[in-house]
């Protein structure tokens, strides 16, 4: 009874015993190196963000969806485009037919991301929008439809994914060969930093490495590896480290192997912290503070007994949050076979919410430190990591961009991560490995019942003809000079980019032909085939 | 045949597999393919430069040098400038299982869309085979009416090296890093090469490894290895060209076009293709008089009883028995 | 020539059509043929009908295998089929997806010889392009 009298705490368990923010000696969370956390208090004073993911159809559809969830008190608005818009290709290419709005959004010009934006106060919420290869010229769309709302740009909060090297290491979703590529990712970083105070540049992204096969050890390593890549690019390019870096953020994977999760977290921070300080000669605190958003592993999701799947997310989920995630995306139960459906993503909003509320793990911070084998683990991740680190060093003769660039000429990070994936396979193949439902315990699956995906084409239609409309209501000899000065930008490598993208798609200029543009400049990639 | 002749793709394919695949078959095509390229088949009839033979251009250099990307800008190339390329790329199957993954295709997409003809081909386990089907192959699209046809293959293994060399014009494609120069050299690449590419010679250290290549030619100049270049301005010998290229890019690669074409005009000026030609119809003659002799050994010695008598001793008297079974064969 | 008169390796030109990168499953499945004694000749990304007709032409594949993300069975295996047959090639489609076992009765009747379905074990996938090609004859 002792514990329940103690009046101290405002945290306590389920049974009513008080407990301290944090447990354990060494350094606290929110003291260097951060392996414990970047914040002292972590959820005890906020939780983490839920962050859920939207985007279908054409802008005004995703725009009614974005209406409802701010009027459920949300403020933070995340973006899906489809696959022609992630392309950088417009709604009416050739291949664009039976993609457009399926996975997400259509945007082909600015008057699609004005009707996204369309009554929202955009001084007012967050906007975070997954896309790369052509994510320069989305920012600038987003820019001019807030100025000619009368937002100004350094009013504007968001967050641009905006990682390239990871396109050409795993989601293979490139427009240009990766110097050029880079060079536009430090040309948002230098437009941001000089007119955006409120907006993260870029979303260092492991999270696709992982889903496309690799370990944990190659999603925390290869991920870092990036970012260092674009810290030494930034500098590179005339930028204080301590200028942007603090508005650097990143995105992992959390897989279903609990403590090695945990330990790749716990292991990201103290990396991140190190290097930027040692290597980088960074000073500002938030330079050093790894801070990241986390979803669970899509590529863990079984189409068989598709529900059992509600358990692998929970889990994951669980690790996110062990390892001291800022904000978390869960999947939907049902992703393994289609887009997910309104009521698995309910359920997977309320595994969140089950965890924040309901297990106490959220009342202390970084509860798993101290832990001999999640110590061990963390260790062991960091001295996993830095061997990459040294191979990379060395393909790059000192330099890690180099390095990087080497390691996608050469498809070394190709060929890694599908080894890593055919050997998982084979492991599974040969009951090494179990996965439930899919190799053992595989009674009661319901083939049947897999819910069938239908999409009609009405959107692609709609779109296509809004294309056109606003290509005939456009002054086209207008659109063609500020298209020639992007080419001319683009030649001239010292010059930023960004102020020829707004003029093109103030002008509206589509995506594709801005695209088009830097193409003849810049040419496209085609990769290695390692397989 | 007469559909190949003909042009027809599906026809070209159909041969080469019969060719590739070996056995009587394979045997009767090429006695065909040869009959109606050369007409009465006499070592004369492959000297001259015939409207239907094609140059040949044997393609290889270390893994990763960018081979395939370089073959596919300069024949797309040469397919604007009205030819009709044919690229037969060759890949190693794997030992354990026989199986292959050819990705050749996904660096020439640009190639196929010109009308480029792209056949990829595992080496299949057997070196021999290979030795034996790439010629006939070649001929196979010869026949079709391509010009030229290009033999691509990974400068690592004797064999590869071998096959990429009986071609007219031999380009041994390197690049910077990782010492590649080196690498080649090792690989008695340099004594085969006709023509060098540095590829990616956008890199920074591009002209270090020009330096090496330039080098290490010197030397072989010195002691007479490699081959020498016809060079039809100075009516001299000179040694092999050096291209830098970017097949990234396309920089670079009107100049190979224009080198491996001079290559060819020098040979035939001063009458060395022939010699070439003949050199390498020997030797592939020879290919097959090793294969049927190793063959036939094969199953004469599974048929001989154990301790009659010194090994040697039984070898010799079973060889001289066995060159008059094969010469009775044919 | 090589005096073989064993049956030679199959040959499957294997590509995923669609725009998205997700080239994992593909890249899985290229190894199980190959560790299978099969010759893949990879197309790998974006690939189209003409482009794997080329292919599938100049290879002379036995079996062409294609894969994609979501719910284009129903329009690009009947597609591809058609394609096909219309360049007057006679070679088995085998798709790797999601289909639902209530389309495979339609699959079935547009011609498609096989369909692979996520966590088939090589195995499966082995035998599934084999019976394809056997087929063929």
């Amino acid at each position: 009874m002792d514990s329940l009298s103690s009046p101290a705490s405002r945290f306590r368990t389920l049974s009513g015993i008080p407990v301290d923010a944090v447990y354990g000696d060494g350094p606290a969370p929110g003291e260097f190196p951060y392996t414990r956390g970047v914040h002292a208090e972590m959820y005890r004073t906020r939780p983490w963000t839920m962050r859920m993911f939207a985007g279908f159809g054409t802008a005004t559809d995703t725009n009614a969806r974005f209406g409802e969830l701010l009027a459920a008190g949300g403020t933070g608005l995340s973006t899906a485009f489809d696959m022609p818009t992630l392309m950088g290709r417009d709604s009416d290419h050739d291949w664009a037919l039976g993609e457009v709005g399926r996975a997400g959004v259509a945007v082909d010009t600015v008057e699609d991301m004005a009707d996204l934006f369309a009554g929202i106060d955009l001084g007012a919420v967050s906007t975070s929008m997954t896309i790369n290869g052509p994510a320069p010229i989305l920012l600038a769309m987003y820019v001019v439809v807030a100025e000619e709302g009368g937002v100004d740009r350094e009013r504007l909060a968001g967050t641009l994914q905006n990682d390239i090297l990871k396109e050409y290491q795993a989601q293979k979703e490139y427009l240009f060969p990766p110097r050029p590529s880079v060079r536009l990712v430090t040309d948002v970083i230098g437009f941001t930093t000089a007119e955006m105070p409120r907006w993260n540049p870029v979303s260092i992204s492991g999270y696709h490495i992982r889903e496309a096969g690799s370990t944990a050890v190659q999603e925390l390593a290869f991920t870092l590896a990036n970012g260092f890549a674009y810290v030494e690019a930034a500098v590179a390019a005339g930028l204080h480290v301590d200028d942007f870096a603090p508005r650097l953020s990143f995105f992992f994977n959390s897989h279903s192997d609990l403590f090695e999760e945990v330990g790749k977290f716990r292991a990201a921070r103290r990396i991140w912290a190190r290097w930027m300080r040692d290597r980088y000669g960074a000073t500002d605190e938030r330079s050093l503070k790894l801070r990241f958003h986390t979803q669970t592993a899509g590529v863990s999701l079984t189409a068989q007994q598709p529900e059992v799947n509600i358990a692998r997310v929970a889990l994951q989920a669980l690790a996110g949050v062990l390892g001291g995630t800022q904000s978390l995306h869960t999947d939907s139960f049902d992703e393994a076979l289609a887009l997910p459906s309104e009521d698995a993503a309910r359920i997977a909003l309320r595994t969140q919410q089950v965890i924040a509320h309901e297990t106490g793990v959220t009342n202390v911070v970084d509860p798993l430190g101290g832990s001999a084998y999640v110590e061990w683990m963390t260790d062991e991740m960091e001295r996993q990591a830095t061997e990459v680190f040294d191979h990379l060093e060395q393909l790059g003769d000192g330099s890690l961009l180099e390095g990087v660039y080497a390691g996608i000429d050469d498809g070394w990070f190709v060929g890694e991560i599908a080894d890593a994936s055919y050997r998982h396979e084979r492991e599974v193949n040969a009951g090494e490995r179990i996965v439930v439902g899919v190799n053992e315990f595989t009674e009661g699956d319901d083939p049947s019942a897999r819910r069938l995906l239908r999409i009609g084409q009405e959107t692609e239609e709609l779109q296509r003809k809004r294309l056109a409309t606003v290509r005939q209501g456009r002054d086209a000899a207008a659109v063609a000079s500020t298209l020639a000065r992007v080419a001319v930008d683009a030649a001239e490598s010292t010059t930023n980019l960004m102020p020829a993208l707004l003029e093109a798609v103030r002008a509206r200029a589509t995506v594709g032909e801005v695209v088009d543009a830097l193409e003849g400049v810049f040419g496209t990639y085609v990769e290695r085939a390692v397989v | 045949m007469a559909a190949t002749r003909g042009g027809e793709r599906w026809a070209t394919a159909r041969l080469l597999s019969l060719v590739e695949r070996g056995g009587p078959l394979a045997d009767e095509v090429a006695e065909r393919t040869w009959a109606l390229l050369h007409g009465d088949a006499t070592v004369d009839a492959i000297s001259g430069r015939r409207a239907n033979r094609a140059h040949v251009v044997g393609v290889t250099g270390p893994p990763g040098a960018g081979k395939s990307t370089l073959v596919a800008v300069w024949t797309t190339r040469l397919v604007e400038r009205g030819h009709r390329p044919a690229v037969l790329a060759v890949d190693p199957s794997s030992p354990l299982t026989g199986g292959a993954i050819l990705g050749d295709r996904v660096r020439m997409a640009e190639a196929t869309a010109a009308g480029v003809f792209i056949r990829s081909m595992a080496t299949r386990g057997h070196a021999g085979g290979l030795a034996l089907a790439v010629p006939g192959m070649v001929r196979v699209l010869e026949l079709a009416g391509f010009d030229p046809v290009v033999v691509e293959t990974v400068g690592v293994g004797q064999v590869e090296v071998d096959v990429a060399s009986a071609a007219d014009t031999v380009l041994v494609v390197v690049t910077p890093g990782m010492g590649d120069a080196v690498q080649a050299n090792k690989a008695g690449l340099l004594e085969v090469a006709d023509l060098f590419a540095v590829n990616k010679s956008d890199r920074p250290d591009a002209a270090g490894v020009r330096r090496d290549l330039e080098l290490m030619l010197d030397l072989s100049d010195l002691t007479g290895h490699g081959r020498r270049r016809h060079d039809t301005r100075t009516d001299g010998w000179s040694r092999p060209a050096v291209v830098s290229t970017v097949a990234t890019t396309g920089a670079g690669v009107d100049e190979l076009a224009d080198a491996t074409d001079a290559h060819l005009a020098g040979l035939a000026a001063v009458g060395t293709l022939v010699a070439r030609r003949e050199d390498r119809w020997r030797a592939e003659v020879r290919s097959h008089v090793d294969h049927l002799l190793l063959e036939t050994s094969r199953g004469v010695v599974s048929g001989l009883s154990v301790g009659t008598g010194a090994p040697a001793a039984v070898a010799r008297e079973l060889a001289a028995g066995l060159v008059g079974g094969a010469e009775g064969d044919r | 020539m090589s005096g073989s008169t064993d049956r030679p390796p199959v040959r499957v030109v294997l590509a995923k059509l669609g725009l998205d990168g997700h080239d994992r499953g593909l890249k899985v499945v290229a190894r199980m043929l190959r560790d299978g004694g099969m010759e893949v000749v990879y197309l790998g990304l974006r690939q189209t009908t003409d482009t794997i007709i080329d292919a599938v032409e100049q290879e002379d594949a036995d079996v062409v295998g294609i894969s994609m993300l979501n719910a284009g069975h129903l329009t690009l295996g009947p597609r591809m089929v058609e394609a096909l047959a219309d360049a007057g090639l006679d070679v088995p489609v085998v798709i790797g997806g999601i289909v639902p076992d209530e389309d495979l009765p339609a699959m079935a009747n547009a011609g498609v010889a096989g369909v692979l379905g996520p966590g088939a074990t090589a195995e499966e996938v082995v035998a599934c392009v084999r019976a394809a090609a056997d087929a063929r004859g």
